[in-house]
């Protein structure tokens, strides 16, 4: 057992954690943030993606420990306001059905987007599809999940 | 009106995913919860000879651990295939026992024997690989082609041979005697790749026991909450109807596998029982690729034969099913009557045979998979067209033109009645929207970069809203076909809809609310769909078998009709007007062009106060309805796949994808389309990427998403999707459905294109880039290519 403390979608927590929980344990779990998915066992679905410090993380690729002073944000709370710009368009370009993996895809396209931004990168359909790589969807074909996220981009 | 049938309306339950507020099963948390993990079987085949708990007992945080032994002690029944399906000779289906927890024999690697109930999951799977299990390992059949070889192991014993059934459909002289007599037979072996369905959310149960009143809650992700509560008590005996509650909250994807109802839910129940604690089990990935029912595996030889024309004279096919270890729920149904019964495909064919031979083996149950048979017969069809046309030198465009079905309604050999269509109007759209015309330029093009382009069509047909009742009950199964919906107009005059059909991504929240939005002139936003609860909605049979726009919409129109009726009554005995002259639109019921209205909501208000009701008219204003489909739907459509191939690596790019698509009358087109997105996805990872590969010894080895190959956004292009609709004959809306159409249709598209660029016809499913860099190889296209 350790104490761990972190920011979590600006609020400060702390909890007592076992040294082998999951960060993504932690907040479905401890949190009760159950926004953040788990999908799979091998870290290959990306439905756990988080922001830590900033960047997109596998949520289930890391321990709650290792998030000791961290400020983490998780799809609960991304928006600043009503709606963050990527969830709009997953909405405006139906770039979801069962929703599972959407919020994952979500944080990786925010993440992506932010990072072609900061290099002056244009994020293309074959950047964007390239970009996704850690994101499985199984029912939209990732046909409008890509098309959202070019919406997006033109928006952040 | 915009928002109405035909608008591409946002979806209304997007905003709970986007923010994070979605609710599935494993996001419920009871008080008073323990987990459960299952001890599996590591062997294929293999007697269980003992199970010593006593140290898992003993640890820290366990419950209990329970075994089939006490299962059975209980009264808990086997579990059972609810299609009765029987051989050519008229013996019954081969029905091997299906334990919940195996008690005996395992059969297949991941057969559950024993589960552990803890307070944390942590110390449930801690001590579920404490449990020892002594096995006596037995020979092993983890193929048809195993479990069908002289002498092989007997998974069941009450199945000789492995044979659960030897089945037959058509006339299988007039077939052989149209071969014998055709100008040319085009003959080939084709192989449908085992698959596994993989919805990103895994299968999840929590439930809870409560002793004061003796009843049980499920939440379960459930494609279908009511057939599951009814298999639940009728034959798995877990609780009567009355006390058993099943929840189906969000469910993320389904694809098939989430109709069944497995050991886990019916363990989960009863250990709820057993410790008096809520308990809950989530799958992990691993154990929902051993456990979850996989799709396809067929094996088939099939011959068409032409006339000097080419018109098709008869068309016979042989085929082997694997079933895996068990039957599963509808696994009979699959390759029998969801699949022979769509061997006409889109074309007249004047003698059809069908032999199919079912089998178990070493591996988990495979059942019903997006498609469900019907991919199966596309795919045979298709192929064998292609190849035809090829072997006989013509244009295979050309071919299946001159073969289309052209007048409806069309009686098959095989069952079928097709009720409408327009198949040379689909083909010629997809042909145009994929410049086939301009795709020798194209090819010469890649071939100056070193490429092979290829191009491939499937004209696919299927059969959705599996009905009605009376015919299917009929051919064997043992459930009715229809749904059920109730519509409930509030004194406010919101309305909800309770709907026995249960989305897990396909929009019915929108799509539903669409249809009653049009009917009755009232914004969408003031009505609410509700399903997915046994408590709430009245009955269901779900969703599956892209039956709930077909079957569940046409429940709900019936249930408009008749609060149609009811509100018309209302306003024309307050309106003082004749009932017939009232229209409903802009929320009022009025008579047009003069100043008798009533708001929407005046109507029922006027319902539930009853104050001043027509003499005899009950109070209030909802109304339900069952709604058993006359026919099958058709939905039918045209798919081009263009790829591109380097000969030195043999990696495949789809770099086009046309779809064409009839599917009647369309409430929802952006749902419509991301439903064949997905479907066109899932049918190229069949054709290029996907394989559940089991070895010899029966292990399972691509379990996970290292080996098992899901398509990425890099695998698969943007689509073009259009449709050419022509209206269902036999449903209220004229709707065909759309869910598996994408699954059906492309996998025979892109083989087709890819033997088009390599210039050999003989590759298999999933031509990975090693397969088809064997197969340039065997033709020598590379050579030519450079």
């Amino acid at each position: 057992m350790s104490t761990v403390s972190m920011t979590v979608n600006g609020m400060a927590v702390s909890a007592d954690v076992e040294d082998r929980t999951l960060l993504v344990d932690y907040i479905r779990e401890h949190l009760r943030l159950t926004g953040t998915h788990v999908g799979c066992d091998t870290s290959q679905c990306g439905t756990c993606v988080v922001h830590v410090d900033g960047k997109a993380v596998k949520s289930c690729t890391m321990l709650a420990a290792a998030a000791e002073g961290a400020e983490v944000t998780t799809i609960e709370g991304v928006a600043n306001g009503d709606l963050h710009p990527m969830q709009r368009a997953f909405n405006d370009n139906h770039g979801l059905q069962c929703g599972f993996c959407t919020p994952g895809m979500i944080m990786s396209g925010i993440d992506m987007v932010n990072r072609y931004k900061a290099e002056g990168r244009e994020l293309d359909e074959a950047a964007i599809r390239h970009e996704l790589e850690g994101n499985l969807c199984r029912c939209t074909g990732y046909h409008n999940i890509v098309k959202s996220i070019a919406q997006a981009a033109s928006e952040m | 009106m915009s928002e109405g049938i035909g608008a591409p309306v946002k979806r209304k339950e997007d905003r709970r995913f986007i923010t994070g507020k979605g609710k599935y099963t494993d996001d419920v948390r009871m008080e008073n919860q323990a987990y459960a993990a299952f001890v599996r079987s590591p062997h294929a085949h293999a007697e269980i000879k003992g199970i010593e708990a006593s140290a898992a007992e003993g640890m820290s945080g366990v419950i209990a651990v329970l075994t089939g032994a006490q299962l059975t002690g209980d009264g808990i029944g086997n579990l059972i295939c609810g299609w009765a399906i029987s051989s050519k000779d008229g013996s019954p289906m081969n029905m091997g026992a299906w334990s919940a927890l195996a008690t005996e024999k395992v059969r297949y690697v991941g057969d559950a024997v024993a589960v552990v109930i803890a307070e944390s999951k942590d110390e449930a799977q801690a001590a579920a690989e404490a449990v020892e299990v002594s096995y006596s390992e037995l020979p092993v059949a983890a193929s048809i082609a195993a479990a069908l070889a002289d002498g092989a192991p007997e998974v069941h014993e009450n199945a000789p041979g492995n044979v659960i059934y030897d089945w037959e459909l058509g006339d299988g002289d007039a077939t052989e005697a149209a071969l014998a007599g055709a100008a040319h037979v085009t003959e080939m072996d084709i192989t449908n790749n085992r698959l596994a369905p993989n919805a990103m959310e895994p299968r999840s149960a929590v439930a809870t026991y409560d002793d004061a009143e003796d009843h049980y809650t499920l939440y379960s992700t459930s494609q279908n909450p009511h057939v599951a509560r009814l298999v639940l008590s009728a034959f798995y005996q877990v609780a009567p109807e009355h006390k058993l509650r099943v929840i189906a909250p969000d469910v993320g994807g389904g694809f098939g596998s989430k109709i069944y109802i497995y050991p886990e839910e019916i363990v989960c129940l009863w250990a709820s029982m057993k410790t008096r604690r809520s308990v809950k089990w989530t799958a992990e990935r691993t154990e929902s690729f051993l456990t979850d029912a996989h799709g396809r595996d067929h094996v088939t030889k099939a011959r068409i034969g032409f006339d000097a024309d080419g018109r098709i004279v008869g068309f016979k096919v042989s085929t082997k099913a694997n079933f895996g270890a068990y039957m599963s729920l509808f696994s009979s149904a699959v390759p029998t009557y969801l699949y022979a019964t769509l061997l006409s495909g889109t074309y007249d064919i004047p003698a059809i045979h069908c032999e199919v031979l079912a089998c178990y083996t070493n591996t988990v149950p495979v059942d019903a998979y997006r498609g469900a048979g019907r991919p199966e017969a596309s795919f045979v069809v298709e192929r064998l067209m292609e190849t035809a046309a090829r072997e006989m030198g013509k244009d295979p465009a050309e071919l299946r033109r001159v073969n289309f079905v052209k007048e409806f309604p069309y009686q098959t050999q095989v069952i079928m009645n097709y009720d409408s269509g327009d198949f040379e109007g689909n083909m010629n759209q997809a042909m145009e929207a994929a410049d086939w015309a301009g795709f020798a330029a194209r090819k010469a093009e890649a071939a100056n970069r070193g490429k092979l382009r290829g191009i491939g069509m499937a004209c696919y047909i299927e059969a959705c809203g599996i009905a009605p009742s009376a015919a299917v009950g009929s051919l064997g199964a043992g459930v009715g076909l229809w749904e059920s919906a109730e519509v409930r107009v509030n004194p406010v005059g919101t309305i909800e809809v309770l709907t026995g059909s249960h989305s897990h991504g396909q929009g019915h929240e929108t799509t539903f609310a669409q249809v009653v939005a049009e009917r009755f002139g009232v914004p969408l936003d003031s009505i609410q769909i509700v399903h997915g609860d046994t408590d709430k909605v009245q009955f269901g049979m779900g969703t599956y078998g892209s039956r709930s726009g077909p079957v569940g919409i046409s429940a709900i129109v019936k249930a408009c009709d008749k609060v149609e009726v009811k509100v018309r009554k209302i306003a024309a005995h307050l309106l003082e007007c004749d009932p017939d002259e009232l229209v409903m639109e802009d929320s009022q019921v009025k008579v047009p062009g003069t100043n008798k209205a009533l708001g929407w909501h005046e109507v029922g208000l006027a319902a539930y106060t009853a104050h001043n009701l027509p003499a005899d008219m009950e109070p209030g204003l909802k109304e339900g309805a069952f709604y058993d489909p006359e026919n099958f739907t058709f939905p039918m459509g045209c798919f081009v796949a263009e790829v591109e191939i380097d000969p030195g690596t043999g990696k495949t790019d789809v770099v086009k994808f046309v779809a064409s698509d009839d599917f009647g009358v369309i409430i929802n087109p952006m749902i419509v389309e991301g439903q064949v997105h997905g479907g066109i996805a899932q049918g190229v990872g069949q054709a290029l990427l996907e394989e559940m590969v089991y070895d010899e010894s029966g292990q399972p080895v691509s379990g996970s998403y290292m080996d098992y190959t899901m398509p990425r956004a890099e695998d698969v292009p943007s689509f073009v999707v259009e449709h050419h609709n022509t209206r269902c004959a036999t449903n209220p809306l004229g709707i065909k459905g759309c869910g598996e159409a994408g699954a059906i249709g492309s996998p025979p598209a892109v083989i087709n294109a890819i033997t088009d660029a390599i210039g050999n016809n003989d590759i298999s499913m999933p031509a990975t880039s090693a397969k088809v860099w064997a197969a340039i190889q065997a033709s020598g296209t590379g050579m030519a290519a450079e």
